[in-house]
């Protein structure tokens, strides 16, 4: 079941504080709306800081509420392996996921003895309930470009090189440009072709 | 100039809801806004500190939200057009003014913002401020979309004069928090200087004035009757004709009804409440003689479902009119918990809910950062108290300790309330107690606390943890820093000490938390001090810019952890837990170098000296 080009297009984007996860989903609004088209995004603010779960939301189309109903997510965008397994209520066989394979370890693992899966169990069953895991070392990514603080736009990158959101690629970069800080601008401009590229090859 | 000053008619941005009620109070022609930040309503300030002085108009972070609210009054008293915001807990704290400006009227218009917080993502409770605008009889309108928030806003500050009464504007997380295209409208100037007209018969509420004043007041509420029963945001939706089920809903909950209704097959008609106080009652009462069955869809309290109740029955309708009997009386709504009670009231079975994962997944809780120095104070505090004091906390990141395995948070109830309850287990209990304040709250209500400690000669350590800032909410300044809303550098700045010893404590010292032997030995004499003693422990918020000593390659220190010298003891992640911090597969602790950022306590906490640093040349 794959979304009508009339219905709304759903993407959650799910990370850990300090990875930018808000960063891209306001870009992806401003990108929109420089486009001519209709969205609402939501986020947390506040305690999602501090090392927490990040999650945020852009619908595009004719939505009323910022929010993905359960399994109705055409995209989820997790900036971390665990993260995105948490946020798999949107995710249904209609939704493709793609997620940065890079762990980042609570520190409940240290201190309160909970476990970490092996990425390549959460890729399975990330799997299992999807029509694809698009899987890319973002962070990897974000270094060839110069800096790892980009692995969100690689992430951002990734997304477009999907092809699910209809905005050329120029208005994004547009988007990223009057976002970012202009001494980041080139890094981040790399980082998103790099991240365009790899989500092609998947 | 910045975008959202923009005097283009028409121009289109994507705004967060937050940013929307700005530009709405912008283009109303503000003269004045006040605040104490509070999550979500905390980028109001934000963004007004960096536009204020562009804009003309006049921003303060207020010490509370008490004091932000009589500010802004003394100014719509005068004839200014005034904004005060905060979250719902921050009206608890200005209900006090608030309620008595119901009385004395404003005449330049007066808009407050609260913002409510189901689901609270960052608040000590749920509490539905609905029941403040029924209480103080102020009128009360809630947006849904960002594009609402600004309109709405700007049409607040006119029903405000209009009647010559406070405007109060509802919001949630989900309109504060919701980023959407606005498109902005004609930017009026704001007033500038006002000549304050005296009037003390109508100003100066003593008992002879006051019994005059609640007349006027109800007077003022049967004129907004009249205007909400006509209010523009206030829409029914659907066919004509008879339809077999009424919704009743307002604000983030719309949302979810109509994307619901959008997907099921029912003959549905929608009200949309825009102004839910007072509540249109006879609107209510044509609305739900159109429909067969009625169901109230509402976050939190059964506020709407009551005057539905009570239009119904002054109306003489007898329908089966739903609400909490079918949905949560906590916590936010969504539209698959929408979709199943208007399928219940239809008669249908609501589709199940997904089954979770199959994977066990370790939480992920927001916790004090790397470098922060709560934590080096809570691990001080800790040794010296042998762990065995009560602690009594209040509310900033600093709460987050509660938490294993630091644990040093054992009762807060709201902004200020450490002071107050320490003294209380003092008297209570033979058990040492600590109480713990952040140097924002201090200012904003631990003072007659303290106050009342020394007069009443109340026994604990009560510890202002001065991290230079107000961290949780975003880093706003406070009245012991040298910045101010208006984006100034050099506001005067309050020394903690001399404020702490000018309200009589005797018995005050100012410690480097990352200086972890004389932070210990300085609580242990503390703790043996007869009467209240303060210890401020003075540390930089690690988030600040500046606050990482970094060296000239801008590189931080870095540590190691020697694996020979390492016993496994786990004493630093039990008694320290630095999330850089981690067991590796050998059972040694290791350190993560991308989350490290070289405050070198962790070394000072190890007993065998096992952790040093390597490198970099940030100290």
């Amino acid at each position: 079941m794959s979304a009508k080009s009339t219905e709304a297009i759903n993407i959650q984007l799910a990370g850990v504080g300090g990875q930018g996860v808000l960063l891209i989903s306001s870009i992806i609004g401003l990108a929109c709306v420089k486009h001519g088209l209709q969205v609402l995004s939501s986020e947390i603010h506040g305690m999602a800081q501090r090392g927490g779960v990040v999650w945020s939301t852009v619908r595009v189309g004719e939505v009323y509420s910022p929010m993905i109903a359960e399994g109705e997510a055409d995209v989820l965008l997790a900036f971390e392996p665990v993260e995105a397994a948490r946020a798999t209520e949107v995710v249904s066989k209609r939704t493709e996921i793609i997620v940065n394979t890079r762990p980042i370890i609570p520190f409940t693992v240290g201190t309160w003895g909970h476990k970490y899966p092996p990425v390549k169990d959460i890729m399975k069953v990330l799997e299992g309930i999807s029509k694809k895991v698009v899987a890319i070392d973002a962070e990897q990514l974000a270094r060839d470009a110069g800096n790892k603080v980009a692995t969100n736009v690689v992430m951002l990158g990734a997304l477009m090189g999907r092809d699910i959101l209809q905005i050329p690629s120029e208005v994004m970069k547009k988007a990223i440009t009057e976002k970012v800080p202009k001494k980041a601008v080139e890094i981040n401009m790399k980082a998103f072709d790099l991240g365009v590229k790899a989500a092609k090859k998947a | 100039m910045n975008e959202i000053l923009s005097k283009e008619v028409g121009k289109r941005m994507f705004l967060l809801g937050n940013d929307a009620i700005v530009r709405g109070a912008l283009e109303a022609g503000l003269d004045i806004a006040t605040t104490y930040p509070g999550t979500p309503s905390s980028e109001i300030g934000n963004t007004f500190n960096v536009i204020a002085k562009e804009a003309g108009i006049y921003f303060e972070f207020s010490t509370n939200e008490k004091v932000a609210l009589e500010v802004a009054a003394g100014a719509a008293i005068s004839g200014q057009r005034a904004m005060t915001f905060f979250k719902h807990v921050g009206l608890n704290v200005a209900s006090d003014p608030f309620m008595t400006l119901c009385y004395t009227g404003v005449k330049g218009g007066h808009v407050v913002i609260v913002a409510d917080d189901p689901a609270v993502f960052s608040s000590q409770n749920e509490q539905d401020s609905r029941y403040y605008a029924m209480l103080s009889g102020a009128p009360m309108i809630e947006p849904i979309f960002p594009q609402e928030c600004k309109d709405m806003v700007k049409g607040a500050f006119d029903i405000s004069e209009q009647l010559a009464i406070p405007v109060l504007v509802r919001t949630t997380t989900r309109v504060n928090h919701v980023s959407g295209p606005v498109e902005f409208g004609d930017m009026r100037a704001p007033r500038g200087k006002v000549h304050f007209d005296k009037n003390p018969m109508t100003l100066v509420p003593v008992p002879l004035v006051s019994k005059q004043r609640h007349p006027v007041l109800l007077e003022k509420m049967r004129k907004a009757q009249e205007l909400t029963e006509t209010y523009p945001y206030t829409t029914v939706e659907g066919k004509k004709g008879r339809a077999k089920l009424g919704i009743i809903t307002a604000g983030a909950s719309y949302g979810y009804v109509k994307e619901a209704v959008n997907r099921l097959p029912y003959d549905v008609r929608i009200m949309r409440i825009g102004m839910v106080h007072p509540m249109p009652v006879k609107k209510l009462a044509e609305f739900m003689g159109t429909v067969d069955k009625v169901l109230v869809v509402e976050e939190l309290e059964p506020y709407m479902e009551m005057w539905a109740k009570v239009a119904a029955k002054d109306a003489g309708l007898t329908q089966e009119i739903h609400g909490k009997d079918l949905l949560p009386r906590m916590w936010e709504f969504s539209r698959d918990i929408v979709t199943g009670a208007i399928m219940k009231v239809m008669g249908d079975k609501p589709p199940e809910a997904k089954k979770p994962l199959d994977l066990q997944l370790p939480a992920r809780p927001a916790t004090l950062c790397p470098g922060c120095p709560h934590r080096a104070t809570y691990y001080a505090c800790k040794v010296a108290t042998k762990d065995e004091a009560i602690y009594s906390s209040d509310i900033g990141c600093y709460t987050l300790a509660l938490l294993p395995p630091l644990k040093t948070a054992d009762l807060f109830l709201c902004m200020g309330s450490s002071v107050g309850t320490a003294a209380g287990f003092s008297k209570a209990t033979d058990q040492v107690v600590v109480g713990f304040v952040g140097d924002s709250t201090f200012f904003h209500s631990a003072i007659p606390g303290i106050i009342n400690a020394v007069h009443n000669r109340h026994k604990f350590t009560y510890v202002i943890l001065d991290n230079r800032t107000t961290a949780m909410t975003g880093h706003q300044p406070h009245p012991g820093t040298c910045k101010d809303g208006m984006g100034r550098n050099d506001a005067p700045s309050l020394d903690l000490e001399k404020v702490v010893r000018g309200l009589g404590v005797e018995w005050v010292r100012v410690v480097d938390p990352f200086d972890v032997k004389k932070t210990i030995e300085t609580f242990k004499e503390a703790l043996a001090h007869d009467g209240i003693s303060i210890i401020i422990s003075r540390r930089e918020c690690a988030l600040i810019e500046g606050a990482i000593k970094r060296g000239k390659d801008g590189t931080v220190p870095t540590y190691r952890v020697d694996k020979e010298k390492c016993k496994k003891c786990k004493r630093c992640l039990k008694m320290f837990a630095c999330p850089a911090l981690y067991v590796d597969e050998d059972g040694t602790v290791a350190i993560n170098d991308l989350l490290c950022v070289g405050c070198g306590v962790c070394a000072q906490v190890c007993a065998f000296g096992s952790i040093e640093k390597v490198g970099g040349d940030g100290k």
